[in-house]
């Protein structure tokens, strides 16, 4: 029952990249399963390229694999191909580390890093040979559980995955483990009894603990169904960093992957304030690694990978205390690593960083990428991505002037205000960068990347309506018109998916039925623009008597009952509620680590605080540099007449998190559109 | 030599079992890989960017296993050649092991020119995946052997060509191992076939019914033709031990 290879390998050489399916990475484990040993199956619901490098994933793998009593191997989507000669040959999903069934582990748990991959999860539990829904799991089947950034609002997929982990899951994942093991090692008496002892943990979220009353279409209250089942549950945060010196043996596939480099996390957390960013709301504070300890972990790293390239990973890594010593002594081969190139995912909008990205790339600048994230200072205002367009200039100035030739500009669009000013302050921030290329060459060209954007749980943006299809749509055609006959080059992410990402951001359990319907009717990898089809989302709404707009388009007002209200990510409601307050009145908020507290609940109720390095604020550029945050701001703007300016919208993810996220937790589908 | 230490070594290693999946790309990529894990002292271009010094043999396809595959390399320093491969072995995914380094004349002809043949043992299957008779495929291997030609389609360049594969094949000989197996010493040059190629050849000009389909194929060796000898790449166009010791 154990080793499927032999059943699994003649389907090998029928399909696209067979070295999806066979593990091998170096820093790869073969654990030996005992009767005393929970089993804990991770799953990254993509393929085996975007999925492979997910650090979570991979400091979980780690964690479990030390212990004594728990054993940790890892499963990927198989690519359609190889699940239709699976499903052909009654082959369930397995295991790359020791091709064992799914269904012989005591857990499945998975990774969600982004809305479109849930029809995935439910297919792989298909494929385990799983009942999809929880309610007809027998004690006999593995308890599904969930975690990553998706999990801060888990109720579409309440019906569907037993338990979730909120935050951070180094310290948690052995605290499940714990109650799993004791479960497994009585027998697997009671499915109920081992959830309810999972819903007492701190940060673990059991969705069939909990009653969900409607008033209407509204949910009325959530309430939980036991008394010693908490009402609220709190995010996990691990307080230190430096006591997670994770991964320690980072795996090396065979095959190439996104980000196939030596990853080191450089610091967790973001208090940027940016108001469209979910990653930068639910990870706070900010928590640096030591740098000694990044030294340590690049040069172990590098030795033993092989590797020679490293990025140093976070939600802005400019930010780190001493980023410019740490990046001069890697390329300049003081840390002892030999030859390496340095990768710096999230860059900042000024000279500073340029002055970083000079120092990494020494030779052949072809490509820099800045997110302005918004055409103009007002709207950047709106979302608290505090950019001058000096420092825009003044950076890209820089860049040209070192020999860079294309720069590459993201922004979103369907902004909370966004008007068509707005729109075409892109077009107009564009060219402008063009000519300031076309002083040092001739070959200057500049990339706007436009994402739709998703409102996300959690964040200031939570009550806003999306931009619908249309309005979308209408504006990035605005944008591309505006642009014609100019060096800029327009890139844009699908209007549809983003409108299907939004029904599932902010969606309630009657969504689970949606998402169920889709994957029932073959639509698998959603984040694959091949794979995708509104249609299939919006009929099965439909189906469900559910209104799309209801979900995506309508603003939220302050009293509603939000579907994620008992999750807590420790940002308290008054604060979200003002700073969304703020943003409509186009009120930057400054950076609270390098500025005093306001109170935004995290560190005040978890008793946390930064772990900074540096008390001051990095060089350079207004992000964060102490600039007078009110200049600009001085013209009053009404909550309505803004409102209707924009109403209606759709969009994606926003393009911030994105990237950030796929710094180490969650790289975006490789065949999106933009 | 000018420009300090130049060290050419020709090493030999195998891809046996689950790694037989990877590419031939992917294995390039491992072996970069390893030389940096065990810090050897390879050579690099001149220029923007250097590039290790290192050129592949023929290229092996995805799926294939070989206890044959080579690679010419630039050391810029002496190096140790018997620890070398017990390190470089170390250093790689199991199934990729060294297993010879000799040292390499200068200015000796690039393997993929020089290798003329090959040798592949090939577990054949019906396309179905069931096993086939050994005198049923004895039979029809024999006939399609006294045929004038083996016309098979292959792709090209994104087409497909028509191509006749029996003046590829040396030998294609049965062997009543368990499973039956063939073994096949195909040319490389002037032209050349990959087995399962010879495999359709024979499927066509005999009508095999249920077809035919490579289970299994394993490279066994490889072999430089000159001057009416055949040598195996690690005897040819070495450079004798005293020269080695000079360089130093």
């Amino acid at each position: 029952m154990s080793d499927l290879w032999p059943r699994i390998e003649p389907l090998l050489a029928r399909v696209e990249k067979p070295a999806r399916y066979i593990g091998m990475e170096q820093g790869s484990v073969r654990p030996q399963h005992e009767a005393g040993r929970v089993a804990f199956l991770l799953i990254y619901p993509d393929t085996y390229e975007i999925g492979l490098p997910n650090q979570g994933l991979q400091i979980l793998y780690e964690i479990l694999n030390e212990r004594p009593d728990a054993v940790a191997e890892r499963a990927y989507s198989p690519w359609t191909d190889m699940e239709s000669s699976m499903r052909r040959a009654g082959l369930p999903l397995f295991s790359v580390d020791t091709h064992r069934a799914a269904r012989d582990f005591d857990v499945l748990a998975f990774n969600l890093s982004a809305e479109l991959v849930y029809t995935n999860l439910l297919n792989l539990v298909d494929l385990s040979g799983v009942a999809v829904r929880n309610e007809d799991r027998s004690p006999a089947d593995p308890i599904v559980i969930a975690g990553g950034h998706c999990a801060y609002n888990p109720e579409p997929l309440a019906e569907y995955v037993d338990a979730f982990v909120i935050g951070d899951g180094e310290e948690v994942v052995s605290e499940i483990a714990d109650v799993v093991g004791a479960w497994k090692r009585g027998g697997r008496a009671s499915r109920e009894a081992v959830l309810r002892e999972l819903a007492t943990i701190p940060g673990v979220y059991v969705p069939s603990m909990y009653q969900v009353d409607y008033d209407g279409q509204h949910i009325a209250e959530v309430r939980p169904r036991f008394a010693d089942v908490p009402a609220v549950v709190d995010k996990r945060t691990v307080a230190d960093l430096a006591e997670w010196p994770y991964p320690k043996h980072q795996l090396v596939p065979l095959v190439e992957v996104v980000h196939d480099r030596l990853n080191v996390e450089i610091f967790r957390g973001c208090t940027r304030g940016c108001r469209f960013c979910q990653a930068g709301m639910i990870t706070r504070p900010v928590r640096e690694r030591p740098e000694e300890q990044v030294r340590t972990m690049v040069r172990e790293g590098l030795a033993r990978t092989g590797y020679d390239e490293v990025a140093l990973t976070s939600l802005s890594s400019a930010d780190f205390s001493g980023i410019d010593g740490v990046v001069a002594d890697l390329v300049n081969n003081q840390v002892g690593t030999g030859q390496v190139s340095v990768s710096l995912p999230s860059l900042r909008v000024d000279a500073f960083s340029v002055k970083i990205a000079t120092e990494i790339q020494k030779v052949r600048r072809t490509g820099l990428t800045f997110a302005p994230e918004a055409g103009s200072w007002r709207l950047r205002q709106v979302i608290n991505k505090l950019i001058l367009e000096e420092d825009l200039y003044s950076a890209v100035d820089a860049a040209y002037s070192q020999g860079w030739r294309r720069v590459k500009l993201y922004f979103l669009t369907g902004l909370p205000t966004e008007m068509d000013d707005d729109t075409l302050g892109i077009a107009a921030l564009a060219k402008n960068v063009v000519d300031i290329g076309r002083k040092y060459t001739k070959q200057a060209s500049c990339t706007v990347s436009v994402g739709g954007f998703v409102p996300k749980p959690h964040t200031p943006f939570q009550w806003f309506g999306q931009n619908s299809v249309d309005e979308l749509s209408r504006k990035i055609s605005l944008l591309r018109t505006a642009t014609k006959g100019t060096k800029a080059q327009v890139k844009w992410h699908d209007p549809s998916a983003t409108f299907a990402e939004g029904i599932v951001s902010r969606g309630d359990r009657r969504i689970g039925r949606v998402i169920e319907a889709v994957w029932r009717a073959g639509g698998t990898f959603q984040e694959w623009s091949e794979h995708f089809s509104l249609d299939r989302w919006v009929d099965a709404m439909h189906a469900q008597g559910l209104d799309p707009d209801w979900y995506v388009t309508r603003h939220r007002n302050h009293d509603e009952v939000l579907p994620w209200d008992h999750i807590a990510a420790g940002l308290h409601h008054d604060f979200l509620w003002q700073d969304w307050q703020s943003a409509l009145a186009e009120h930057g908020l400054p950076d609270c680590r390098w500025t005093p507290c306001y109170d935004c609940g995290v560190c005040t109720d978890y008793a946390l605080e930064h772990v900074v390095a540096s008390p001051l604020a990095p060089a350079g550029g207004s992000q964060g540099t102490g600039q007078d945050l009110t200049a600009g701001a001085g013209i009053p703007v009404r909550f309505l007449g803004k409102h209707e300016a924009v109403s209606g919208g759709g969009a994606e993810a926003n393009s911030q998190a994105r990237r950030a996220a796929a710094a180490g937790v969650s790289p975006a589908a490789a065949s999106g559109p933009v | 030599m000018k420009g300090g230490a130049h060290n050419p070594v020709r090493l030999r290693y195998t891809k046996r079992g689950k790694v037989r999946w990877i590419s031939h790309r992917d294995v390039a990529r491992a072996l970069e890989r390893a030389f940096r894990i065990t810090k050897l002292p390879l050579a690099f271009t001149e220029g923007f960017s250097p590039r290790p010094k290192v050129s592949f043999g023929l290229a092996l396809s995805t799926g294939h296993e070989s206890e044959a595959e080579y690679l010419d390399l630039v050391f810029a320093d002496e190096v140790e050649l018997e620890a070398l491969s017990v390190s470089l072995t170390d250093a790689l995914p199991d199934g990729i092991a060294v297993t010879g380094a000799v040292p390499l004349a200068e200015r000796a002809p690039a393997l993929q020119e020089a290798v003329t043949a090959v040798v592949w043992h090939v577990e054949p299957t019906r396309a179905d995946g069931t096993p086939i008779d050994a005198s049923e495929l004895g039979q029809h291997v024999d006939r399609a052997l006294q045929l004038p030609a083996l016309p098979t389609s292959r792709r090209r360049k994104g087409r497909d060509v028509e191509e006749d594969v029996l003046p590829v094949i040396r030998r294609c000989d049965l062997r009543t191992t368990n499973p039956v197996s063939l073994e096949m010493e195909l040319t490389t040059q002037p032209r050349s076939a990959k087995p399962g190629d010879v495999l359709a050849g024979i499927v066509r000009a005999t009508d095999l019914p249920g077809g035919l389909i490579e289970a299994r194929v394993l490279r066994t060796h490889q072999w430089i033709e000159r001057d009416g000898t055949r040598l195996e790449p690690l005897n040819a166009d070495t450079r004798p031990r005293a020269l080695e010791a000079r360089a130093s």
